[in-house]
């Protein structure tokens, strides 16, 4: 899998307040979310953002609330990967169990500048920088996580399993 | 190598002898929690997954706190959804109107949560049980799915940072004060993935409630858990709540803490945290005399009737400031009726405030309390980021009861003692 999008760049801590306000989240609607989604942090965000673009951020981004929303909002609106130099913990599993590709690598939220065309390679665990050339790894994702991922989150994870489970049962 | 009691609560819920800092473990959870706004989204997962009944009616705890009584047809909709299912599951625990109170307050009170418990929420200030020697954290809608489905939860072993704690609280000083201080001098991301474990003989000084208070705030240094040892007072709480067993875990004298910080508890001032994060925080006294708006004393963070005590302490028989909106939020119903009984609520509507029904409301502007674009409030509560409170032109100044309380009789910040 290749993906490629332009960059759009965000500082440090982004909390979930600005990537969906507390007062859409009478919404379910991935959809109806996407509309409003880094709101406090860019207005013009949800009309300026393109399916297969990238989020580049600072430190901590995802701080605050466990609200799925959250990720739920990013992804709805066709955000392809979110790479920054680090993740809030609940932010973190929220995208891996919701199915969100997420990065972490200081050089490359550091490499990219807003407006940059981004090409990633998710196997390979490389992001490169298509203008200037530069090439980023990240960290390998542990086993687990990267299950998670290839089977579409936690709750495919899950039905898998049990599909397993049961089959596996039978055989006995 | 020995163990620290976040540690140890992780490798038994796993069936484990041991486990280390960055396995990754199944573990078993003994309360899996949501609320008005986390339980909607995660019933779409749930009956994709195939749910039809959850793994445990009596461990399955489900909240209507957030945006209760409900604050517009939307919300409305939300919770009638989450009835249904509470309904249809027939969950033991579930609280709507009337029997609500703020989760994180609710919970400890009906003895629902114990030392050396496993909890996972759907609501990111779950960590608060952790006062109790309890493992807790918050997690999203998908996790609390899961959870519900199988009873259990992946969690990465967390790093603990010890902080040790030494003497005594000053008078208006709480642990509002000690958390505010630690995440201004650690940061926002300062125990990022990792546990923060308070120790040392400045736990036995701390209330409860100042340990509540505490371990709540662990979320905003970016922290998995924040956790205290079990003793005698937290026996004593525990027991007067319930009759849940429990298993009391320990650190062992060679567990590993990637760092320890030393916290002298006598040397804390009144503090507060300025717009726009939780660690922006200085005491009181170099900001006293900033203007504010509205008054916000409640919430998972200070809701609890010792909160309440301390903010009528100051009120009582004084009028707030001219111009000022000072709203008090209980935590649960009971703290709501002792706050009658102790004439608590007369002195907060005699002193010119307005005392709600238990809900989330305005913490996190959902409703109760919005501001409007250039007002500030300051507040109890626990985050201060962008438009937290209403528009995105808005602020929020977080302090301890005491803190708001006094700026509410004098319209700025204001430090108690200075009264």
């Amino acid at each position: 899998m290749v993906l490629e999008g332009r960059a759009w760049k965000f500082g440090d801590d982004v909390n979930t307040d600005e990537i969906i306000p507390a007062r859409y989240l009478n919404l379910t609607d991935p959809v109806k979310l996407a509309e409003h989604v880094m709101e406090d942090a860019d207005p013009e965000f949800p009309k300026k953002v393109k399916r297969g673009d990238v989020i580049i951020a600072g430190k901590n981004f995802g701080c605050g609330s466990s609200r799925e929303h959250a990720p739920i909002a990013i992804k709805a609106a066709g955000v392809s990967c979110v790479i920054a130099a680090s993740f809030a913990r609940i932010f973190f599993r929220n995208s891996f169990n919701m199915g969100l590709l997420i990065f972490e690598s200081p050089l490359a939220a550091q490499g990219i500048r807003e407006g940059d065309m981004v090409e990633i390679r998710p196997e390979e665990g490389l992001i490169r920088n298509i203008g200037t050339g530069e090439t980023f790894e990240v960290a390998r994702i542990p086993e687990f996580m990267q299950e998670l991922l290839d089977n579409g989150g936690l709750i495919e994870h899950i039905k898998k399993r049990q599909i397993q489970g049961s089959e596996d049962r039978d055989e006995k | 190598m020995g163990m620290t009691i976040t540690e140890k609560i992780l490798a038994a819920h796993a069936g484990l002898e041991t486990v280390k800092p960055g396995g990754l473990i199944q573990a078993d959870v003994d309360i899996a929690l949501a609320n008005d706004i986390t339980l909607p989204i995660a019933l779409k997962p749930f009956r994709d997954a195939g749910g039809t009944r959850v793994f445990d009616r009596e461990k399955v705890v489900v909240v209507l706190d957030h945006f209760n009584p409900a604050k517009d047809i939307d919300s409305a909709t939300n919770m009638a959804e989450a009835r249904a299912f509470a309904e249809e599951m027939g969950l033991v625990h579930f609280y709507d109107v009337g029997s609500m109170g703020i989760e994180h307050v609710l919970l400890p009170e009906q003895g629902l949560v114990v030392p050396g418990d496993l909890v996972i929420g759907a609501d990111s200030h779950t960590c608060t049980y952790g006062a109790l020697a309890a493992f807790s954290t918050g997690v999203g809608s998908t996790d609390f799915a899961a959870a519900m489905l199988t009873g259990k939860a992946w969690f990465k072993v967390p790093e603990t940072m010890r902080f040790v704690l030494k003497g005594e609280l000053r008078r208006w000083v709480s642990g509002k004060d000690v958390i505010l201080s630690v995440i201004g001098e650690i940061g926002v991301d300062g125990a990022l993935y990792r546990a923060m474990e308070f120790a040392g003989k400045g736990v036995g000084s701390l209330t409860m409630a100042d340990r509540f208070t505490i371990a709540n705030m662990a979320i905003e240094a970016g922290a998995k858990n924040g956790i205290f040892p079990c003793d005698e007072r937290t026996r004593e709480y525990v027991e007067g709540q319930g009759t849940k067993p429990y298993t009391a875990y320990a650190s062992d004298p060679d567990a590993n803490f990637v760092e320890t910080r030393e916290i002298d508890l006598s040397s804390l001032d009144p503090m507060v945290a300025l717009p726009f994060l939780p660690s922006n925080v200085r005491p009181v006294s170099e900001v006293s005399g900033m203007k504010v708006d509205q008054v916000i004393i409640g919430s998972c963070t200070n809701g609890r009737i010792e909160d309440l005590r301390v903010a009528a302490s100051i009120l009582k028989g004084n009028k707030v400031a001219k111009g000022i909106r000072l709203i008090v939020i209980p935590g649960t119903p009971a703290i709501m009726l002792q706050a009658v009984k102790e004439g608590i609520v007369e002195d907060v509507i005699r002193a010119g405030g307005a005392f709600s029904t238990p809900t989330c409301g305005p913490c996190l502007g959902g409703f109760m309390g919005i501001l409007a674009k250039g007002e500030r409030a300051v507040s109890t509560t626990n985050r201060n980021f962008v438009g937290r409170m209403g528009h995105p032109e808005s602020e929020v100044v977080l302090s301890s009861p005491a803190v708001a309380a006094a700026s509410a009789l004098t319209g700025c910040l204001a430090d108690p003692g200075d009264l």
